[in-house]
């Protein structure tokens, strides 16, 4: 049915267990890869941990499904190699618009400041990203990509689980010390394992149409209230690549989806909203209706969910990949960690803890934002429709207008892995958050930070002072670290101009946005962890301090009160 | 004084993303003051909170300009 896309077929291949009687138990097995079973595969891969990743299927996904990739998302799949490929072929955008009726009510902008690698978000058909990483998968040897071989039993062994897995040349057990569960939000594992999820479940219903069409409406996020070729509901419009437009339909709730669905019904919606004149073509049509739920725990034993699998949310606000792709983000760092004896089990209840938290923040606001695009009949329709009247004519009822509030990542300032400031600071780089991007040259080349704190934990150290040998401090500094539990980078970043800028190991802070986001002084130190957050800062460079902050960020600290 | 507006919601101590106005956890905390109730529960607890916080204003003004475009409704 695709016009401008033919998916990939990807070869099956007998696994060793079938042919060899092989037995082996593999420290890890993703199951399901959707972008976040392939993302958390190719994490653990990428820094040599074997994986194996099974999946029933052996293509990409169908129609284009989850199509807006937050930044932070994009900054991921830059760790992971994929990040200029989606950029490259999705439409990158920051501006949102929403509109009552043709009138324009409100309007957000991703990205205030400029002086960050990626945009606020990259609109790319969910085939292509899955396409992207499995191209990066089966180039990783770590990585053994399993494709039509589905889970048809799962129970747990000492120190690990064993899967059954149904397979067209029959069937085999596969054992792992961990099971990464991130097969979908109807996850085969979760209901195996009889484990709950709960939440609500709307009776909304969307209509999903892409469509091609040659465009000449900006790269932004179109959204309507009431607007005259869809009466007293909401429509989206999103650009895709390939000149493909998403528009998402609200529905009635008793809308029967198989009569929503016929071609000439859609068609006829579509040429009400853009005119009779222009030329566009079906892609994808579906209709669909979802929950916003969430399990209690995201690890039982030796099993962790991610995406899906752990938690839903309606798709107003994009929360729905992006928050899976930063699960695995989060988890992955952790499991390394513990495979490798550096860190206890322990670790992996605080990627439960911290993604509970992302989850619980994602499911908030997605509720919100459904709360206003499908209010319930009485007060909160009453409500709803004051504000958006309200919101023609006087500015303080518009920022109320809720056509969905976009993936940001979850600050995770309440977790136990952070250390308190050790000093004075203003500015958003609190323990827990997400790094904040700013351009660097190292050598004279123009650069970004984030693609020089990655992977590992590392101390970033400001520079400010004169005379300064960046080389020279460097060295004492990883010498003064050198008892750390876990390997420890030192990134020195000097202010711009500085005599230690040039060199080769120096960052140099190019415009002055480093000093600026990092509220940073000469001596200002910040702990950052494997996954780009912030997690301990101090206005000189301590090592006790900073070992203390790693062990703490470990779960290697001996066990007090209270932090 | 005038009648504020301009977006005026804020809760001290509490840091607010760009995406996300402060004003939605007001709008939350609407809807959770009406939440399951009967269209009359719903009009009564409008009512009081409309005393309730025009007398927290208090300047008759501003309470007039208010009232004004609430029934015009722009």
């Amino acid at each position: 049915m695709l016009r401008t896309y033919r998916s990939p077929r990807y070869e099956y291949r007998t696994p060793p267990e079938l042919h060899e009687r092989a037995n082996v138990r593999y420290p890890v097995v993703v199951v399901g890869a959707g972008p976040v079973g392939l993302v958390a595969a190719i994490d653990l891969a990428q820094s040599g941990t074997p994986v194996v990743l099974v999946d029933e299927d052996d293509t990409v996904s169908t129609g284009s499904r989850g199509i807006c990739y937050a930044k932070r998302t994009l900054e991921i799949l830059d760790r992971l190699g994929v990040g200029d490929d989606c950029i490259a072929k999705g439409v990158s955008w920051n501006v949102g618009r929403t509109f009552l009726g043709r009138d324009e009510v409100y309007s957000f902008d991703l990205q205030r400041q400029s002086g960050h690698k990626r945009p606020g978000m990259v609109n790319l058909q969910q085939y292509y990203l899955e396409e992207y990483l499995i191209r990066r998968a089966l180039a990783l040897q770590c990585l053994d990509l399993r494709f039509k071989s589905r889970v048809v039993g799962v129970a747990p062994e000492a120190d690990g689980m064993v899967l059954k897995i149904q397979t067209p040349d029959g069937e085999y057990s596969l054992r792992a010390s961990w099971l990464v569960a991130a097969d979908g939000a109807r996850s085969g594992i979760r209901r195996k394992l009889g484990l709950d999820i709960d939440g609500q479940v709307f009776p909304d219903r969307f209509l999903i149409a892409d469509v091609t069409m040659k465009g000449t409406l900006p790269p932004e996020r179109r959204f309507w209230f009431d607007p005259p070729f869809h009466r007293n509901k909401s429509v989206l419009l999103h650009r895709q690549a390939d000149d493909v437009w998403r528009i998402d339909f609200q529905l009635d709730p008793e809308a029967d989806a198989d009569t929503e669905k016929k071609p000439d019904r859609v068609m006829r919606r579509i040429r009400a909203m853009f005119g009779d004149e222009r030329e566009f073509e079906l892609e994808w049509v579906s209709v669909y209706t979802f929950q916003s739920r969430r399990m209690p725990c995201f690890r039982h034993g030796r099993v962790v969910f991610v995406g899906d699998a752990a938690h839903q949310v309606s798709p107003f606000g994009a929360r729905g990949a992006n928050s899976g792709i930063q699960d695995a983000d989060n988890l992955c760092w952790k499991l390394r960690l513990v495979l490798e004896g550096r860190a206890p089990e322990a670790l992996l209840d605080t990627y439960s803890e911290e993604r509970v938290l992302a989850a619980d923040e994602n499911i908030r606001h997605s509720n919100r934002s459904m709360d206003f695009i499908a209010p319930r009949p009485g007060a909160a329709l009453t409500l709803r429709n004051a504000v958006l009247e309200l919101a023609r004519d006087h500015e303080f009822a518009r920022p109320l207008v809720n056509s969905g509030r976009l993936s940001v990542p979850t600050i995770l300032s309440e977790s136990r892995l952070n250390t308190a400031d050790g000093g004075a600071f203003a500015g958003a780089m609190v323990p827990g958050a997400p790094l904040d991007d700013a351009p660097v040259s190292v050598s004279g080349r123009a650069g970004w930070l984030l693609d020089h704190v990655q992977g590992r934990f590392t101390v970033l150290y400001y520079v400010d002072d004169e005379p300064a040998d960046g080389d020279v401090q460097q060295a004492a500094m990883v010498q003064a670290l050198a008892g750390a539990v876990v390997p420890l980078e030192v990134v020195p970043i000097a202010r711009r101009g500085h005599p230690g800028a040039g060199a080769s190991s120096v960052l140099e802070d190019s415009e002055g946005r480093f000093a600026e986001r990092y509220d940073a002084l000469h001596g200002t130190t910040y702990l950052v962890r494997p996954d780009q957050h912030a997690c301990g800062r101090w206005r000189t460079f301590r090592p006790e301090s900073l070992l203390a902050a790693l062990a703490r960020a470990t779960c290697n600290a001996p066990a007090t009160g209270s932090p | 004084m005038m009648l504020e507006l301009q977006p005026n919601f804020h809760e001290p101590g509490r840091q607010h993303r760009c995406a996300f106005p402060p004003g939605d956890d007001f709008f939350n905390l609407l809807l959770e003051a009406h939440r399951d109730l009967t269209v009359e529960q719903s009009a009564m607890v409008n009512a009081r909170l409309i005393l309730l916080l025009a007398n927290h204003i208090g300047n008759l003004a501003v309470l007039r300009e208010a009232m004004e475009i609430a029934r015009d409704g722009r």
